[in-house]
C-alpha cells in the first residue's frame, strides 16, 4: 500500500473543501474571456470584450488603466523599499546593539504589529491634511510603511539574531569599522530575509485597499484596488465580466510574483523568525 | 612582540570577573591561558584583542601602550573557536579580507594570500567556500586569515575544540609549527591540559579570575605549588590521599609509607601520588584490591582501593593479567611524593 491509497479519505476530505475556492478562481478566468449566458452555468462564446479597459479608457471619467497600475507599482515598491532599507539597520539594532529600552521596544513592536491600523485612520487623516499630504501617493507611501515597519523590524531581528557573533569578531579583528562589518559580513548573511521582506511588502503595497481608499480617493492617484472598487461602485448596472477582466489584470504580477519567489517567501515563515 | 598585561582588573557589572592580573609573554613565545570553564580565560582573551573593554589595568604590545585602542587598530590575530569564516566568501576572499580592508591592491593582497594559504597548506582550495570544507581546513584558512596582516600577538581561543581526535593531534603539532615558523607571539587558551603542555613553551594556569601558576609545562608537572595544579595537570589524573606526617607517613589502617627525603611538615597533610609512580615496579608497601581496570591498549589503568579506605590509580604496561578483586600490594616513587597542607598549599 502506498502513501497515496493510504491518505485517501484526506485528500478526498481536503478536495471537498477546497472546491468552491477552485471553482471560484475557474469562474474568475472563464468569466473574463467569455459571453454573459445568463441562466446557464456554463459559459457563453470566446470574448475578449472585458480585456477593453487595457486600450480604452472605459468611460471618460476614469484615468487610464496603465496610469493607475504605474501608481499602484510605484507605491508597492517604493514602500516595500523604504520597509526593507528600515528594517534592516532597525533589526540590526535591536538584535546587536545594547541600548537603553531595548526589552520594551520590543514589546512595542509587537504590539503595533497586532495594533488594527483602521482605528488609527482619523488621526492618520489629520495629520496627512495638516502636513499637506491628503490625497497625495507619497502620504499613503508613509503611512504604509509606517504600519509595516513593525512586522518588518521583528523578522529582520529574527534574522539577525540567527547570525553568529564571531562573524562580527573576526571581522572587527580583521580592522574593519562597525558599518563595514554590518555591510560586508553581516547583511550577506541575512539576504534571504531581506528578498523575503522585499516581496512580502511589495505584495501587500500591492493589495492595500483601505489606505487609498481613505487618504487618497482623487482620481490621479488611484491604484487598481480603489480603481476596482470604484468600476463596481458607480455604475447602475455592474459589468461584472469587467469587473472580473481587471481582477484577473490586478492578480496576474501577484501570481508570477509567487511562482517565481517561492523559496525565498518559505524563508520568512519557516526558519527566519526565531525571534 | 612581547605582550605585557598589568594589573588587568574586568568587571561585568558588580562581579569581578578578573582582578590585578599580570602576565608577560615574551616575544616568539607560546603560551597557554588553562583552565576549567568559567577561570576568566577567554575573558583575557577578550581583553586582550580588544572586543571587551579593560575595567582596570594597562596592555601593552611591545612599547605600545593598546589599553584603549579600539580592536580594528591593535595587530591582533585571532582564531575563534567555530573558526567565525565567512560562510559567504571564498577561501581567497576569507582569507584576504583583512587586506582588502586595508585598501590594498588586488595583486598584492593576491600575492599575500597564495602566501598564507602555502604556509597553511590550503593552496588547493582557494575557491572553495567555507561549507566545502572539512573542519581542519577551515581551521586552516581560520589561521591564515588570521595571519594575513602580521599581526603582533596570535590569540587562540579553544581552537581544537570542535575537531574529531585525530585531526585535534594533525592540528595540534601543525598549529605550533606555524607559529615557530613565523616567529608570532601566540596565546593559546584552553581547557585540555594536553593541548597546552604540548603546544606551548609556559602555561598559565588559572582559577577563579586569577593565575595559580606560570611555568614550563615539565616544571608545572613536576613541581606544581598547589593541589589545584597537581590536579589540574596530567591525564590520568593524580591520586590525593589524606595522611599523617610523623616519623613515617601513616595513611592509617596500619598502612605507612616513608618519609620523602625533602618533607619538613609534620602532622595532617594530603599526599598527591600520580598514577605513574604507583605499582609493582616500586617494589610493595600499599595493600589493597583492584576495583577497575581500563584497557587502553599500550597501558592499563587501574583503580586500587587501599585497606584503609582511599582509592589510587596506577599506570601499567599492558598484560600484567589483572583481575577485578585481586589483592595487589605495590610500591610508591616516594621521592615523587608530593605534599601538601590541609589547604592545598604545596610543601
Amino acid at each position: 500500500m502506498n502513501a497515496n491509497s493510504r491518505v485517501w479519505h484526506l485528500v478526498l476530505i481536503l478536495t471537498i473543501f477546497s472546491a468552491p475556492l477552485l471553482i471560484m478562481y475557474v469562474f474568475q478566468v472563464i468569466d473574463s474571456v467569455a459571453q454573459r449566458n445568463p441562466g446557464s452555468l456554463w459559459p457563453g462564446e470566446l470574448d475578449l470584450s472585458n480585456w477593453r479597459f487595457l486600450w480604452e479608457k472605459i468611460d471618460a471619467g476614469r484615468p487610464s488603466i496603465w496610469v493607475v497600475t504605474f501608481n499602484t507599482f510605484i507605491f508597492a515598491t517604493t514602500t516595500a523599499l523604504a520597509v526593507t532599507t528600515l528594517s534592516a539597520t532597525a533589526g540590526y539594532a535591536l538584535s546587536r546593539l545594547n541600548m537603553p529600552g531595548r526589552p520594551y521596544f520590543l514589546g512595542g513592536l509587537i504590539i503595533l504589529h497586532a495594533f488594527p491600523t483602521i482605528t488609527l485612520i482619523i488621526a492618520i487623516f489629520i495629520i496627512l491634511q495638516f502636513m499637506g499630504l491628503f490625497d497625495s501617493l507619497l502620504g499613503i507611501i508613509f503611512v504604509k510603511a509606517a504600519l509595516e515597519l513593525p512586522f518588518g523590524v521583528w523578522i529582520m531581528k529574527g534574522f539577525y539574531d540567527t547570525v553568529p557573533w564571531e562573524i562580527e569578531m573576526a571581522g572587527v579583528q580583521d580592522g574593519a569599522s562597525r558599518a563595514r562589518v554590518w555591510w560586508s559580513l553581516v547583511l550577506p548573511q541575512v539576504k534571504p530575509g531581506l528578498a523575503a521582506l522585499l516581496i512580502i511588502s511589495f505584495l501587500s503595497g500591492w493589495s492595500e485597499f483601505i489606505l487609498p481608499l481613505v487618504l487618497a480617493p482623487g482620481s490621479s492617484t488611484q491604484v487598481l484596488a480603489t480603481y476596482m472598487n470604484a468600476v463596481i461602485q458607480d455604475d447602475a448596472t455592474a459589468d461584472f465580466g469587467l469587473f472580473k477582466a481587471i481582477g484577473m489584470f490586478y492578480s496576474i504580477p501577484v501570481i508570477v510574483i509567487y511562482l517565481l519567489f517561492q523559496k525565498q517567501l518559505m524563508n520568512i515563515y519557516g526558519g527566519g523568525t526565531k525571534g | 612582540m612581547e605582550l605585557k598585561l598589568t594589573e588587568f582588573t574586568k568587571r561585568f557589572g558588580a562581579v569581578t570577573v578578573i582582578e590585578d592580573m599580570n602576565l608577560t609573554v615574551k616575544s616568539g613565545e607560546m603560551i597557554a591561558l588553562l583552565g576549567p570553564s568559567g577561570c576568566g580565560k577567554s575573558t583575557t582573551l577578550f581583553a586582550i584583542c580588544g572586543i571587551h573593554k579593560m575595567s582596570g589595568g594597562t596592555l601593552h604590545f611591545g612599547e605600545r601602550n593598546v589599553t584603549s585602542v579600539p580592536a580594528q587598530q591593535r595587530s591582533v590575530g585571532v582564531v575563534f573557536q567555530n573558526y567565525a569564516l565567512y560562510p559567504h566568501m571564498t577561501v581567497e576572499q576569507n582569507i584576504g579580507f583583512p587586506l582588502k580592508v586595508q585598501k590594498l591592491p588586488k595583486s598584492a593582497i593576491k600575492s599575500e594570500v597564495a602566501r598564507l594559504a602555502n604556509l597553511v597548506q590550503i593552496g588547493e582550495l582557494l575557491d572553495r567556500r567555507p561549507a566545502q570544507l572539512s573542519g581542519g581546513q577551515q581551521q586552516r584558512v581560520a589561521l591564515a586569515r588570521a595571519m594575513i596582516r602580521k599581526p603582533d600577538v596570535l590569540l587562540l581561543d579553544e581552537p581544537l575544540a570542535n575537531l574529531d581526535a585525530k585531526l585535534r593531534l594533525e592540528m595540534r603539532s601543525e598549529i605550533r609549527r606555524i607559529q615557530r615558523e613565523t616567529g608570532i607571539t601566540a596565546i593559546l587558551v584552553t581547557h585540555d591540559q594536553v593541548e597546552a603542555m604540548s603546544m606551548c613553551d609556559r602555561i598559565a594556569l588559572m582559577k577563579e579570575g586569577k593565575i595559580v601558576q606560570l611555568d614550563k609545562p615539565e616544571q608545572m608537572y613536576a613541581n606544581p605549588r598547589s593541589q589545584f595544579v597537581a590536579g589540574f595537570l596530567g591525564n590520568p589524573p593524580i591520586s590525593f590521599l589524606p595522611a599523617s606526617a610523623g616519623e613515617r607517613l601513616d595513611l592509617g589502617a596500619s598502612q605507612t609509607l616513608a618519609r620523602p627525603s625533602t618533607l619538613d611538615a609534620k602532622g595532617d597533610i594530603v599526599i598527591g601520588i600520580r598514577p605513574e609512580h604507583f605499582g609493582p615496579q616500586h617494589g610493595t608497601g600499599l595493600e589493597g584490591e583492584v576495583i577497575f581496570v581500563e584497557p587502553q591498549g599500550r597501558e592499563e589503568l587501574i583503580d586500587v582501593r587501599l585497606d584503609n579506605g582511599g582509592a589510587i590509580r596506577a599506570i601499567l604496561p599492558s598484560g600484567e593479567q589483572l583481575t577485578v578483586g585481586q589483592r595487589v600490594n605495590w610500591g610508591v616513587a616516594i621521592d615523587r611524593i608530593l605534599a601538601f597542607s590541609a589547604d592545598g598549599i604545596r610543601l
